[in-house]
Formats: structure tokens, sequence, C-alpha cells
């Protein structure tokens, strides 16, 4: 019976070696440990044996099941791990293969410009106000300081509705509205599409968009408008920014003035961007006039303002080196998608 | 407004300094230089030389060779193919390796076989005309009369190097489009004295007063009118400094007494006008309002009609020049004029403003006077204009001038308030100081009191003083100070909601658009309106630049229907769109219409259908969450397919439209895909939109899913059968699942087969078989009276 059982570990380990495949694994289990298998029909015979050879035969018996069992478990573990290998070799693909994508939508680079320039007011302590783009002369001319036949109108060519209502040229109109209704301070920009009855073509067009700021309490000075001007361009076109105030007019500010920044090309050397002149106009701002202050019911010898306005299609034109504005309202999915 | 440097230095001393320095400090200060060029700035090497022999060319029967004493001792051998010169002639030389206006190089060569070493020049070469030189022809070589050197450049040479510098002149700022006005500024930028000379007229040709009388009928109107008398005028083209002066600024020379008028407009902005007396009537002037029904026929041959609000200078009978625009047919200078009447006037800016717009006509003159011209500088302008025609000797100056003045001579009184202005600028300047830079701009004192100067109608309040302190303190060297106080910043609830919306539709895969807000009447054809559609009914812009853009428009579909076109014509494969576009809806004619936003949705192309915008419409919904909207077919909605139309509205307001758009509007677009749009009404999201939400404890309890094939007339819509179930299964219900929609054989073919899963789950207990088995009878009961019955 000994030798039996040796010969059974030894045909078992033998078996067990060869085995490829969880299957033929589970039928030597059975053939060797199962009810009827090799080594419980052996262990049937004991009853056979001498009391003296019986424990030892038994404990012999119980090594061989022992030893089975472990290369089972073992023969199993590398039989799975040769399949997983396996299976890992045949699932191979080419990983360089492009990926399945979702369609995205595409923001309109005037509105990622726009929230950006959002963003940077709102971090300021500014407000976001809106208002209705057909309005009342009156909101958009005479209340601020531009009086009917007053030169100014000519530059900004306007579309009528009637002799009172027209298409605002400007979104000033919304400051004065706030201004009406809102004790100081106030702090907002006013961003919007505005009117003006140019042709369109690479430069022009009949609607464009502004954004407009109002900052109106005690004690504002010039100094403030200026402060406040350069963290907005430091903000927006980089710390190292170099930025000039250029004295202009506008009748709603006093003193007024356009805002230049250094050429970002050629730092104020002068060439094509800046058309030879080293700096680019990027907006215009003022010191609210005492006028318009109190057309609004504002007493300016208790309050003052400063005001300020820019065109985002430039703004925007500019970031990206876009040459034509059409560009903006043809909507072309391909001009979309690269921003 | 162009600025000859030359000129502007008569008035002001400048140091030696580059353009870029001048310029530079003049924009700083306030009058913005929009660039500047020195004439013959493109001309290089090109001399002054004496015609010494002239040959004919052996080979050929028009070209001569000449010899050039170009005053190096050597002369140059010069082939040239024009008929105009002798021996003698001083010409224009441009050598070998020399440069020409338009970057023409000039290298010597054979001509014919002979040796040429440069080019003679036209005028036209050197970028001229024969209004620069009128003695010289056009078509041939320039014979130069001027006194000059041989070998000298012949920029200076014919006076051809001055510099131009281009300003741009605020509204504000009447008086600096003029020489004078810019030299005051420019004096004042660089702290250097400014003089302008006192004009004086010698006269002696004997007294006007009888020949003309001149009388201001509307002094509302033209706040003073001078004038006066040159006899015996002498017409011919003015000397050559005059003609080079105009030229730097862009005015052709035309004749003396025409080059005096514009001379002395450009000097000191005041426009003139000459009369040639003989057409005066009567010798009388008068200034008044045209009559309604009178016309005149202008310079420029255009006859106008003109009308009680346009102001004129008529004679004894008729208009004979609209004020302060252009004067009348018969008023100009001809050649047998002998005696001419020099007008000087100030008109009232608004009223020529008016008429130069209802006449459409502006003109150098009313561009000038609408701005708002100083009454003051009339008579000194009327003074140089005839001491100018004495020194031209261009006519004998009667002794008197004419003149009826309404004009106030009062100069405007603001107080000085020196800390005011310190604290509004943030700057510190004493009062003197300020002073210093007031009287450079010819401001004087009264105690406290500036007397603003007549010609600075813009300065009116201190703030306007204090502006002028700024430019001329520096701009640049006021400090710039962060703002005070602890404002909040914020976006508004119903901007974050739109950003939201914004937000999503992106993540949709929706691109973003803009588009024009005012359409064409006939878009509302293209997209099949209904003649009597209130939607008809829009805003009108009363000046539009054309039919395109000429109403606003009352729906945004046309907009994205355009676009959506556009992609498909430019051959983009699909488009998915979107825009929180303004729909503007008119009120009554004396009021704001009202401004809608609309969230409106377009796509061809990508396998998109019905479902795909519909599947976006409820998911932007549901994001935004505004519950409990009703969807119902729409079957007359005419810009969409009648069968694939529906309209969603909550509480009974409409809320939005999804839709394929009707085939005929598609093709009306140029679009043969088919095409699907929605829109829905943000005013009304915002509205019904809930923002709080609360937190509902995941469920303990399982749920269980049963599965329901109905059988039901094909007209029935699947909503209706989900509301039965909904409305069977209470709050059991969790989620409805429609997995099947089936017609074809086995079925009748007027009936459909719907399939659902329907699952159920309860908060507070496992669902039992009895209870399940209660609620399915009840759903089933539903269903039943909803016309579906289970399908065997």
């Amino acid at each position: 019976m000994k030798q039996e059982l040796e010969a059974i570990r030894e045909k078992a380990m033998r078996e067990l070696d060869e085995a490829k495949g969880q299957q033929i694994l589970e039928n030597l289990r059975i053939k060797y440990l199962g009810k009827k298998g090799e080594l419980t029909s052996i262990l049937k015979q004991m009853g056979g044996l001498s009391a003296e050879e019986r424990p030892k035969i038994g404990q012999l018996a119980n090594e061989v099941r022992a030893f089975i069992e472990a290369d089972l478990v073992k023969r199993a573990a590398e039989l799975k791990e040769e399949e997983t290998l396996k299976r890992l070799e045949k699932e191979k693909i080419d990983v360089t293969l492009p990926g399945v994508r979702r369609e995205l939508g595409a923001k309109h680079p005037l509105s990622i410009e726009l929230d950006a320039i959002k963003e940077i007011f709102v971090g300021m302590g500014f407000e976001i106000v809106e208002g209705p783009e057909v309005e009342y002369d009156y909101y958009n001319f005479e209340a601020l300081n531009i009086p009917k036949d007053h030169p100014a109108r000519d530059t900004q060519d306007t579309f009528y509705i009637n002799d009172n209502i027209l298409l605002r040229t400007q979104t000033s109109p919304v400051q004065v509205r706030v201004m009406e209704k809102q004790k100081p301070p106030i702090r907002i920009i006013s961003p919007g599409r505005v009117y003006r009855s140019d042709a369109v073509d690479a430069t022009h067009s009949p609607l464009f968009h502004q954004i407009e700021g109002l900052v109106v309490d005690k004690g504002i000075t010039f100094a403030d408008l200026k402060g406040t001007l350069e963290t907005f361009v430091k903000r927006m076109y980089g710390e190292d920014s170099v930025v000039r105030f250029r004295p202009h007019h506008f009748p709603f500010t006093e003193p007024s003035a356009e805002v230049d920044v250094q050429c970002f090309n050629c730092h104020g050397e002068g060439c094509r961007l800046c058309k030879g002149e080293g700096w680019i106009e990027i907006l215009g701002c003022g010191m609210v006039h005492p006028k318009v202050l109190s057309n609004c019911g504002i007493d300016p010898e208790i309050y003052s303002g400063f005001a300020l306005g820019m065109g985002l299609e430039r703004v925007v034109m500019r970031k990206y080196n876009i040459d034509d504005l059409r560009l903006f309202y043809e909507n072309d999915v391909r001009f979309l998608k690269q921003f | 407004m162009n600025l000859s440097m030359r000129w502007l230095k008569e008035f002001v001393t400048l140091d030696d300094m580059p353009m870029r320095d001048f310029t530079e400090a003049m924009t700083m200060s306030g009058s913005k230089v929009e660039g500047w060029e020195t004439e013959g700035s493109e001309i290089n090497n090109v001399i002054v030389g004496k015609v010494l022999s002239l040959e004919k060319h052996p080979d050929s029967d028009h070209m001569w060779i000449t010899q050039i004493d170009t005053g190096s001792g050597e002369p140059v051998q010069i082939v040239t193919g024009a008929q105009n010169l002798k021996v003698g002639d001083i010409v224009p030389v441009a050598m070998d390796n020399s440069l020409l206006p338009g970057g023409k190089k000039i290298k010597k060569g054979k001509l014919r076989g002979v040796e040429s070493n440069g080019m003679l020049c036209s005028l036209s070469e050197l970028g001229l005309t024969k209004h620069d030189f009128p003695y010289a022809i056009e078509d041939g070589i320039f014979v130069i009369q001027e006194q000059c050197a041989l070998g000298e450049p012949i920029c200076k040479a014919i006076g051809f190097d001055d510099t131009k510098v281009e300003f741009e002149i605020t509204s504000n700022r009447p008086d600096c489009f003029s020489v004078i006005g810019l030299a005051r500024e420019a004096a004042a930028t660089f702290h250097k004295s400014f003089s302008v000379h006192a004009p004086a007229v010698k006269a002696g040709h004997g007294s006007c007063a009888d020949m003309l009388d001149v009388k201001v009928e509307a002094p509302d109107l033209c706040s003073i009118y001078s004038a006066r008398i040159v006899k015996n005028v002498r017409v011919k083209p003015s000397p050559r400094w005059m003609r080079e002066r105009l030229r730097a600024m862009g005015v052709r020379p035309i004749n003396n007494i025409v080059d005096i008028t514009n001379y002395v407009m450009l000097e000191y902005g005041q426009p003139m006008h000459s009369f040639d007396l003989r057409f005066i009537e009567e010798g009388k002037i008068r200034v008044r309002r045209a009559k309604d029904g009178e016309s005149i026929t202008t310079l420029d041959g255009v006859e106008h009609k003109l009308t009680v609000k346009n102001l004129v200078i008529a004679d004894a009978n008729k208009p004979i020049a609209i004020a302060g625009v252009m004067g009348g047919e018969y008023s100009g200078i001809v050649d047998d004029t002998t005696t001419i009447v020099f007008e000087s006037a100030c008109f009232n800016g608004a009223s020529v403003r008016t008429t130069a717009r209802d006449q459409g006509m502006r003109t150098d003159a009313s561009s000038r006077y609408e701005k708002g011209l100083d009454p003051n500088n009339c008579l000194p302008a009327l003074e140089r204009a005839c001491e100018l025609v004495e020194l031209l000797d261009a006519g004998d100056v009667l002794d008197d001038k004419i003149v009826d003045d309404h004009s106030s001579k009062e100069r405007r009184r603001i107080q000085l308030d020196a800390e005011w202005i310190n604290r509004f600028l943030d700057i510190q300047l004493s009062a003197d100081e300020m002073k210093a830079i007031l009287s450079k701009l010819e401001c004087e004192f009264d105690g406290d009191d500036i007397l603003v100067p007549t010609f600075r109608p813009d300065l009116q309040h201190k703030a306007d003083i204090a502006e002028e302190i700024a430019r001329f303190y520096g701009y640049n060297r006021i400090p710039g100070t962060a703002l005070g106080g602890g404002a909040q910043g914020k976006y508004s609830e119903r901007q974050k909601f739109e950003h939201t919306i914004n937000d999503t539709m992106l993540a949709l895969g929706a691109s973003e658009i803009m588009t024009y807000s005012f359409i064409s009447p006939k878009y509302y054809d293209k997209i099949l309106m209904p003649a009597n559609s209130p939607l008809r009914k829009s805003i009108t812009i009363s000046n539009p630049l054309g039919e395109d853009t000429s109403i606003m428009r009352t729906t945004a579909l046309p907009s994205m229907l355009e676009v959506l076109s556009r992609n498909y014509n430019n051959r983009n494969a699909d488009a998915c769109l979107f825009e929180l576009a303004s729909e503007y809806l008119p009120t009554s004619e004396d009021k704001l219409p009202i401004e809608k936003t609309k969230l409106i949705v377009g796509m061809y192309g990508n396998q998109s259908d019905y479902f795909t915008v519909k599947g976006m419409a409820e998911q932007i919904l549901e994001k935004l969450c505004v519950y409990g909207w009703e969807i119902e077919a729409a079957f007359e909605e005419t810009s969409y397919h009648p069968g694939r139309c529906a309209v969603l509205s909550i509480e009974g307001n409409r809320l939005g439209i999804i839709g394929e758009i009707h085939p005929k509007v598609a093709e009306n677009y140029g679009i043969s895909d088919r095409v699907y749009c929605f829109s829905l009404d943000v005013d009304m999201m915002y509205e019904y939109a809930k923002t709080e939400k609360t937190y509902t404890p995941l469920p303990k309890f399982p749920a269980v899913t049963r599965d329901l094939a109905l059988l039901c007339e094909d007209s029935t819509p699947v909503l209706t059968l989900e509301k039965a179930i909904v409305r069977g299964a209470g709050n059991l219900l969790e989620k409805i699942k429609l997995f099947d929609v089936y017609k074809g054989e086995q079925i009748d073919s007027t009936k459909k087969s719907v399939a659902f899963s329907i699952i159920l789950r309860s908060g507070d207990s496992t669902l039992t078989d009895e209870r399940i088995a209660a609620t399915m009878k009840k759903i089933m009961k539903e269903l039943e009276k909803a016309g579906a019955i289970l399908r065997s």
C-alpha cells in the first residue's frame, strides 16, 4: 500500500504538471481526491491493515493528500497566470488609433473674451448691468451731455426708429439708468450690443459690442481711474504691460483720456501691428462730466466718478490676430471651433 | 487736419528735435498725431542740372542726347524722349542710382545703344502736378524757373521738403483746426513763446460805404458779419511759398484770390468767402432765413430747395450763398471779375449743421462752423485776407470794412478752485502754477476768476479747467490708486442662469453663434410666417443701411437659419449651433419694445433627427430645473414640418417649440438636408426654474421592474400612455422607460405595439407581490381608459 500511495503521488505530480487548463485540473482533483478518487479508494482499504501499520499508512496517505492539494493550488495559480498573460497578449491594440470623441460645443470668441473681461471687473468689485438696446434718445444722448445738433452725434451715426427712439450707439445709457435709480456708491460695468450705421467691411459692422464701466462715489479721483484701469490692463494683457493715458474728448467725461498699451509686438519701437506708433489704443475713459451727474440726480459737489468704454471686437481681433470682423457674425463652424 | 511744420514755425519757435519727439509730446498734451510725412522723402539723388547741349539720337526719330551740367564740372550724358528742352534749361536730374516716388529706381544704361546716366524728370515723376508749378507743362520735362544752384537736391531747390503732420482734432476744439490754434498748443506743450502778428492793411483806395450795405436780419444765427471790398482784382497764380503751404496742408492751389481765402481759413480757422460784387444786386447783403420756396444753385451746379430753417446770404432779391456751407453759382470769381467782396462771418453751428445735413452737402466750411467758431476771429481773419491781397498784389483794398456785429465780447468766467482741482485729479499744484498753465492757453485772470478766451467754447466748468491743468501737467505724472471701499462684485442670479444655459449647451455639443439683431422683412416670407402673424409687426429703422438690416427681428429663427445655410453652403458636413438671442416685440409707437431673450438651437447633419433636438431641449430644461412642462404636437407652425413639431408649455404659457424645419423653408435657405431647431423662452424658464434643491435620501428598499407590452391605436401619442401609467402607479413609480414601438406584421395596420419597463419602488418597505400586482392592475386600468390593452 505504501508503494501504491507513492505511485499515486508520482502519477499525480506528473499529471498535474502536464495539465493545461482549469477544467483538466478539476478533473484531476476529482480523479485523485474525489469521493471515488484513487486516493479515497486506497484509504477505503485501510481497514485491512494491521493496527501497527494503520497509523503509518494513514499518515502517509494524509501527506499524499496534502501534497496533491498543494500541488493543485499551485498549478491552478500557474495556469491562471498563464491564461491571463495569454489574454493580455491577445488583447493588444494599437493605442495610437484616434480616440472616440463626444462632440463639444465651442464658445464664441467674443463670448470668451467678454467673460474674461467681466471676470476681471467682478474681481475688482463691479457688478454687471444690462439694459435695452432699443433706447430713448434721452438716455443715449441728451442725458450724456450730447444735446440735439451736437457735433458729437455725427461721429456716432445713429439708427433711428423715430425722433425719440433709436438703437443705442453705446452702452452708456445703461449707466444713466443705473444712476437715476441707485444712490452711490455705484460700481458697474455694462456690456452689450451697440449699433452704428457703418456699412459692413473688414473693420466695420453696424452692430458690435461695447463694455462700459462706471464708478461713482464720494472722493473718486482721476488717480482712481488710472489705478483701476492700470490694474485692468495688467490682468488682461499681463503684468508687464505698459500703459499710457492720453488726453482725448468725450462729451460725457471731463477730463477724458484714451488708454494705450505699448505694442505687444514691437514694445514701442513701432511696427505694422501698431501702425508705427508703438502704442495700441484700447479704451476710452474719463471723469464723469458734472453735468451728466446732475442730469441723473446726483450732486456733483458731493460725488464724483469715472467711466470707461471699450469695443469688444477690437480686443478679440487683436488677441487672436483676426483680420476680418465679419467672421464674428458669419459663424462658420470652422471659425468657431478654433477658440 | 494736416499741418505744415514750416507754417507752424512762423508762430512758435521750436528747438530742433526729432519729429518723433514732437509728435509724441503733442499727442500727450491732447493733439493726437495720426502720422507725419516729409514731402519728397521718397526722392533720393535727384539734383538740379542745366542743359548744355541737345543732339538728335542717331537711331531714333524722337530721342535726344543731352549733356547736363550738374555743377560737378564733368557733364553728365542723359538720353531723353522729351521734346520741350532747349539749351540752358534748368531741369531735375535723376542720377544713376536714384529713387523716385513709388519706389521707382533709376540706373544708368543704354538707350538704343547710347549711354544714358540717369533721367530728366517731369512734374509727375516727382509726384507733383501743374497746380504746384503752374508755369510748367505736364507732358514734358519740368523746366525749373526757380532760383537754385546746380547740383542742389531737387526737393530743397523747389521747396518740396516741408514736413506735414496729420492731427486728429476732437470736436470740442474747433480752434485747433487752424495753424494758429495748433501753434498755441505747441507753444504750451514745449514751453515756448507764441506770437501771431497783427495783420496790417494799407488800403487807401477809396471808401466802399456806398457800394455795399450789410445787414444781419437773423442775429440769433449770425453773431457777426464783416466784409471788405477789393477792386481791380488781378487774378493770377499765387506765389510759390503760398502754394507750398497749401499743398502741405492738402489744399490744391487755384489762383491768388481762391488761395487767399483758403490760406486764411487754414491759418485762422475762419472760413472766408469771396463774392463778385457785380452779382450782388443793389449792393445789398442780407443775412436772413430763407423763405419757403426759395432755391439756389450752388457753385457745384446743384440746385437746392431752401426752407425757413436755412440761413442764407441774400442780395436785394435772392439768396447768393447758403450761409457757412457754399456760395451760389454766380458768387464765384471768374475771369472778368474786377471787384470782390470778402466775407468773414460767424454763423450758428447747430444751424449750419442742420442745413448742411438737410441739403446733403458737408463742406470744409460747414464742418468748421458746426463745431462753433469764435466771433472775435472774424475781423482779424478779414484783415489778414486783405493784407495778403496787398502782399500778393492781387487787387486794391478799399478803405473801410463793413461790419454788423451782434456778438458778445464778454469772456466767460470760471472760478479757479485750485483745491477742488487738486482733489479731483489727486495732484498738488498751487493756484499760481495752475495760472501759469492757463496763461499759455490765453486765459486771463480777474482775482480768482479765470477769463476764458472766446475761442475756447469748450471751457465751461471747473472740470474743464481740471482737464487743461491735467494735460499740461501730464496725465502720466498723475499717480494710479486702487479704489477704496469694500465693494462686492458679483453676477446676478439671472446672469448665472444664462451662464448655465451657455455651459450646458456647449456640453451638449452645440457651438455658440452671434447674429445681427436686425433682419429684412422678407425673411418673414422666407420662414413662411403667415401674412397675418402679429410677429410681422416689427420695430422699423427709419434710416437703415439697406433692406437686409432694416427691421428688428421678432423671431431669431431667420438668423439661425441664415447661419445654418451659410455653413451648409460652405460645405461644413454638420453644424449644431445655439444663440441666446434677443427678440424685439413692439409695444406702442412712443414706447420701447419688449426685448425678450430666447435660446435658439439649430442643427443639420451628424445623423441628427427630431429626437436629437428634443433630447437636447429636455436636457437643458432638466439642467435648469424647469419642471412641469407639457408637450403637444403642433400642426400649424408654418415654419416647421406639420408632422414633426411640438409646442412646449408650462401652466398654459408657451415655453417653446421643437421641430424639424419645413422642407420648403429649408429650401428657401438652400439647405437640402433636414434641419432641426428648437427655441425656448429664457425669461419664462427663469421664472419657472426651481432654484432651491433639497437632498432626497438614497433608496433603502429594492426596486422592482415590470415590463408591459401594449397595443393601442397608431395615432395615440406615447405621452398619453405614459401619463396613464403615472396616474396608475401613484407614488410608487420611480421611472418609466420606453423600450420598443412596433408596427408591422402580426399587428393590425391601424395599431401599434408599445413596450415599457416600469420601475416601482416604495420608500418605506420592500414591495410585496400583492402590492405590486395591485399597482399593476391600477396601471392597466388607466391604460385601458387611455385606449391601450395588453398585447397577448
